[in-house]
């Protein structure tokens, strides 16, 4: 039990020293793919273990909790650890065909099956600290992966990012240090009963609130996503589409699992401020899109908008809302990253993201269309794809409650998104290129092509899959969301009967 | 910088920060091993060399590039983890055996990875900065 929680950490960072040491050997990349794929295998592994015992944890070094370094994952771990490895391979495979001699012999692989490591321990971990070393993982991986292959533009973009991450996440390491200070554990399955126990609750809010800071510019809600759309459309492809797909998630994920496992106590305040955040991080996120003429910098905004709607399911706090926000998370890692990818495939055809410099590729290209439309009106919430389940469940977990005005928001959000998305349609594939070129895909070597397209293609039919056949997904989000709202089993099986401090 | 007393010093503080390093590896600043705060006065002392004879110098003594010895750290301690799996111990458990009356362990090759990849880390940035300062 204790390897298929472990390995699914591990295999990335055996994956990353060995392609950084063979960097400058031919086909050095393919270690990377590897990696991945055996990262799928292991992830599906420790799914199929979680689906059979619910919960399942083990302690690093065999140190008991609430001492040692817990790790612990239920469904909502597993799922976002498959779906990580999902997208590891996607990108990597895609990778080969954009990242060139020169980054590779950086290190680029290297660094890119880090950040998967990262993103993969922060999910799985239990323990509050450790969660903060992971998030420090990811922050220097991206980093490294922002700086390579730009150009100025690259730096200036990775400055900002890093800048506005760093005070994230020493406001993170303050409250972890305050909890510490305050409870005496760190462990988040302990923590749960020691701060509903601790005699002054006030001093647990503020905690909560600079956790709910410290997670909330990492997951760029409203008003902290400026350094989102500043700095994701500079760099490789490859690395905007795994920054868009997973890691703003990790904030959400931190946000689900401490607002659900550990401050609790205080829901009137935290999650109003929750729901306020998200509504305002749809609306600004949207009306930001509407204004760009970037292709990336459009897709960009539209990933502050989508957050809002994850975070809408977790400040709704009901069985239905969060089993939204779960299913939300899930279905927008894989249209994200899809649209990114689809985004790098035409500025390939084209020679530009300027959507104004671009066009012609429905005609040129009807395939790219195709599989552009598909994510697309799943990102805009169009039946029957993914995204229609996933919008539908939150509205109609609001209009339960009431909240008209946030129903409202939604679904305003939602036609808002398909006015950006018609403008990338429009843009890029409808009207002919500005300069006469005919962007066909048959002017990419087939060996490329298929590395572009295949992961395209197969990210496109999960979203069709699930559109399709949601009840599995469906099924599967409500358990991950009565795991989070009642986590007396995460607890047990974390610290177990007897042994409890 | 071209400083005498800069150049005479660093002979002498290098072998010291090196040394000393290594003491702070086996034995923490506190008892058991200390990976990290080793790595740093170790990386340190590199650094001293680096100022007072210049980045190319520094490189040249160190003979590998940073990069790849905070790889090696970081193999390091990925074996030092792993090495549980074939004997059936929980990941990263400390393996104990003893060679000519030496206790060595797991735990040690840990801290040893440790001490690499914060040696390779922090060169990696500091001989970058000198060089495009």
């Amino acid at each position: 039990m204790s390897w298929t929680l472990a390995l699914p950490i591990l295999v990335p960072f055996c994956a990353a020293a060995a392609a950084f040491l063979l960097r400058n050997r031919r086909g050095s990349g393919w270690i990377s793919v590897l990696g991945a794929v055996a990262s799928v295998v292991l992830a599906i592994r420790l799914l199929l273990a979680v689906v059979e015992n619910g919960v399942i944890a083990t302690q690093m070094s065999a140190w008991d909790a609430p001492f040692g370094i817990t790790l612990a994952a239920d469904y909502l771990s597993a799922a976002m650890v498959l779906i990580t490895a999902i997208i590891s391979l996607g990108v990597s495979v895609w990778a080969m065909a954009e990242v060139g001699q020169i980054s590779t012999r950086m290190g680029w692989h290297g660094l890119f099956q880090t950040l998967i490591g990262g993103v993969t321990g922060a999910f799985l971990t239990g323990d509050l600290f450790n969660l903060y070393v992971w998030f420090e993982v990811l922050l220097i991986s991206s980093f490294g992966l922002l700086v390579i292959g730009g150009q100025r533009k690259a730096v200036d973009g990775a400055v900002k990012y890093v800048t506005l991450n760093l005070i994230s996440t020493v406001l993170f390491l303050c409250a972890a240090g305050l909890t510490y200070g305050a409870t005496g554990t760190l462990n988040m399955a302990d923590l749960h009963a020691a701060v509903a126990a601790h005699p002054d609750q006030g001093l647990m809010t503020v905690i909560a609130m600079m956790f709910m800071f410290g997670f909330g510019l990492k997951a760029a809600v409203f008003p902290l996503f400026f350094w989102l759309p500043a700095s994701y459309h500079t760099p490789h492809y490859a690395v905007s589409a795994v920054f868009a797909g997973l890691l703003t998630k990790v904030g959400v994920y931190a946000l689900m699992r401490v607002f659900t496992l550990i401050f609790v106590g205080d829901q009137g305040y935290t999650h109003e401020i929750l729901l306020w955040v998200a509504c305002l991080t749809m609306l600004s996120g949207v009306l930001g899109a509407a204004a760009q003429s970037d292709f990336r910098k459009i897709l960009s905004f539209h990933i502050v908008s989508q957050i809002g709607y994850m975070v809408l399911g977790l400040a709704l706090m009901t069985p239905l809302a969060l089993m939204g926000g779960v299913f939300y998370l899930l279905h927008h890692i894989i249209v994200k990253a899809n649209l990114f990818l689809i985004a790098g495939v035409s500025r390939r055809l084209t020679g530009s993201s300027d959507l104004y410099a671009i066009g012609g590729l429905y005609r040129s290209a009807p395939l790219l269309g195709v599989l552009f439309l598909i994510p697309a009106f799943s990102l805009a919430g169009f039946p029957p794809l993914s995204g229609f389940w996933a919008k539908y469940v939150l509205v109609k977990a609001s209009l339960d409650l009431g909240a008209w005005l946030v129903a409202f928001v939604a679904l305003l959000t939602g036609l808002l998104t398909i006015f950006s998305m018609t403008k990338i349609w429009a843009e890029a594939f409808w009207k002919p290129h500005p300069d006469g070129r005919q962007p066909a895909l048959s002017t990419i070597p087939p060996r490329q092509r298929l590395l572009l397209l295949s992961p395209v293609i197969a990210l496109a039919l999960m979203t069709v899959v699930i559109g399709l056949f949601p009840q599995p997904f469906v099924d599967f989000a409500t358990v991950a969301a009565e795991q989070l709202l009642d986590p007396s089993a995460y607890i047990a099986t974390v610290l177990p009967a007897g042994e409890a401090p | 910088m071209n400083s005498l007393i800069l150049t005479t010093g660093a002979r002498l503080l290098i072998a010291l920060f090196l040394v000393f390093s290594l003491y702070v590896l086996l034995r923490g600043h506190n008892a058991p091993g200390g990976g990290f705060i080793g790595g740093l006065i170790a990386a340190c002392g590199l650094a001293i060399h680096a100022f007072a004879s210049g980045v190319a110098e520094a490189r040249r003594a160190l003979r590998v590039d940073p990069r790849t010895i905070g790889v090696l750290g970081l193999v390091c301690a990925l074996i030092s983890g792993l090495m549980a799996l074939p004997l059936g111990a929980a990941p990263f458990a400390g393996i104990w055996a003893e060679v000519a009356g030496y206790a060595i362990s797991s735990v040690l090759l840990f801290d040893i990875g440790v001490y690499l990849a914060v040696v390779g880390g922090i060169l990696t940035l500091i001989f970058a900065l000198e060089e495009t300062l």
